[in-house]
């Protein structure tokens, strides 16, 4: 529902990160999402465009990685894989377990391209 | 979706997109760089900001979800109603765009503060600061934001809240939980509102929602009311009693709490090496 809003969110951070390096240009960023985020794939990767466009990461291939469900039982201590809406331990049924993977929404990897070189300092006064 | 709607750039939030602001875009080998941040990161800052606000004048914030119409407006009549004489109560309104929610909680003697979100779907932190500054804190306990009605986007947007409370009528089915883990997952309490309804629709089992609400491996309390009828309220005003001098204790020797699912998150994401 709210996926343009977080394309606004992962442009002001592409876009920092990219000023950082001196990068003029993005060539490919890459989110990890997990299906407990709150946000949809394809709705990102439809919103992306209309948020980038202009801007120093418009070019860039949008790549999804998508976590898997995974949680760790309280009870027996298993790591197992789960259902989004059934987060029950795999090995024992118990459900207090904590999520261990599967609610990420995170920039995970950014491709900068064009970097500047280093600005040389200016040589009137010697630095300290 | 919001890049129909617009929510996205509020009045609350364009000051980012202004020149200076954190978002602002400048003009124009490869460098790898791993980042690992949540995109929420500038939200939840300003939540942070928020909340800090709130923990300095003692004040208990609890945000009101459910889909449009579950009763959260007619909760927080019948809350102010029982408690308004012992706790000061104000409220954030942030559903709908008109002004008819705040004068129903304002005909209760309680201030209100009317956010109008245009046609957003959700409330964001920017949002909640804007209204934070038209109150006056150090003459308020208890804080409500009544978010927008709405089972998918307020569950991810951290407003600076103590605690998430989730509405679910029993005109919209006990297995709403399964059908939006997402929201469920975020409630620290669940009500099953409009209990006064349960007669007509027996096809609405409580016990069912509450084994849908442990299925997402949630420990929230569950808790049946009706705000009509009065039944059910006793529990509810008993939790925000005790919720509120738990927390003034916090408070009071420096610490806060977050809604459940957050610090869960964030410390497991930290494990990976996020910031
Ligand atoms: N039967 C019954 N109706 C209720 C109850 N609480 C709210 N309603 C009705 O449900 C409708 C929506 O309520 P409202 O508080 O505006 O919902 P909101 O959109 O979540 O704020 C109104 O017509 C209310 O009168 C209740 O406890 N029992
Ligand atoms: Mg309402
Ligand atoms: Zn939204
Ligand atoms: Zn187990
Ligand atoms: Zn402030």
């Amino acid at each position: 529902m709210h996926e343009y809003s977080l394309c606004i969110a992962l442009l002001g951070q592409v876009e920092r990160i990219a000023r950082d390096h001196r990068a003029r240009r993005v060539a490919r960023i890459l989110l990890r999402l997990g299906p407990l985020s709150g946000a949809e794939a394809p709705l990102l990767r439809h919103a992306w465009p209309l948020a980038a466009a202009g801007s120093l990461a418009a070019g860039a291939e949008l790549v999804i990685e998508a976590a898997p469900v995974v949680v760790r039982c309280t009870r027996c201590g298993a790591e197992t894989e789960a259902a989004p809406n059934r987060l029950l331990c795999g090995a024992c049924g118990d459900w207090r377990t904590r999520l261990v993977s599967g609610d990420e929404l995170l920039l995970a990897h950014l491709e900068l391209a064009d970097i500047e070189p280093e600005v040389p300092r200016a040589c009137a006064s010697p630095s300290p | 979706m919001c890049d129909t709607c617009g929510c996205n750039i509020t009045d609350a939030n364009a000051h980012l997109l202004r020149p200076g602001g954190r978002l602002h875009q400048t003009g124009e080998g490869r460098e790898a760089v791993t980042v690992l941040r949540n995109l929420l990161s500038e939200n939840d800052r300003q939540a942070a900001h928020n909340r800090a606000h709130l923990d300095r004048h003692q004040v208990l914030a609890v945000n009101l979800m459910s889909s449009p119409g579950a009763g959260k407006t007619a909760l927080l009549e019948a809350t102010i109603e029982a408690l308004g004489d012992t706790l000061r109560i104000a409220v954030i309104e942030g559903d709908l765009e008109t002004e008819n929610d705040a004068e129903r909680i304002r005909a209760r003697g309680v201030e209100a503060i009317q956010i109008t979100t245009g046609s957003a779907c959700h409330l964001d932190a920017h949002m909640v600061h804007q209204a934070l500054h038209g109150l006056d804190l150090s003459t308020i306990d208890l804080l409500f934001v009544e978010n927008v009605g709405n089972l998918v986007c307020p569950a991810s947007f951290d407003l600076g809240q103590h605690y998430n409370v989730t509405l679910l009528s029993v005109p919209e089915g006990d297995d709403k939980p399964a059908k939006y883990p997402v929201m469920f997952r975020a409630a620290d309490l669940v009500l099953l509102t409009k209990a006064d309804l349960l007669p007509y629709l027996p096809e609405f089992q409580p016990g069912r929602a509450e084994r849908c609400l442990r299925d997402l491996a949630s420990a929230a309390p569950c808790l049946s009311l009706s705000a009509r009828t009065g039944e059910g309220l006793a529990a509810w005003l008993d939790w925000l009693r005790q919720t509120r001098a738990l927390l003034v204790s916090q408070q009071a020797a420096g610490s806060s709490r977050r809604p459940a699912i957050q610090p869960e998150g964030q410390a497991l994401h930290a494990g990976e090496g996020a910031f």
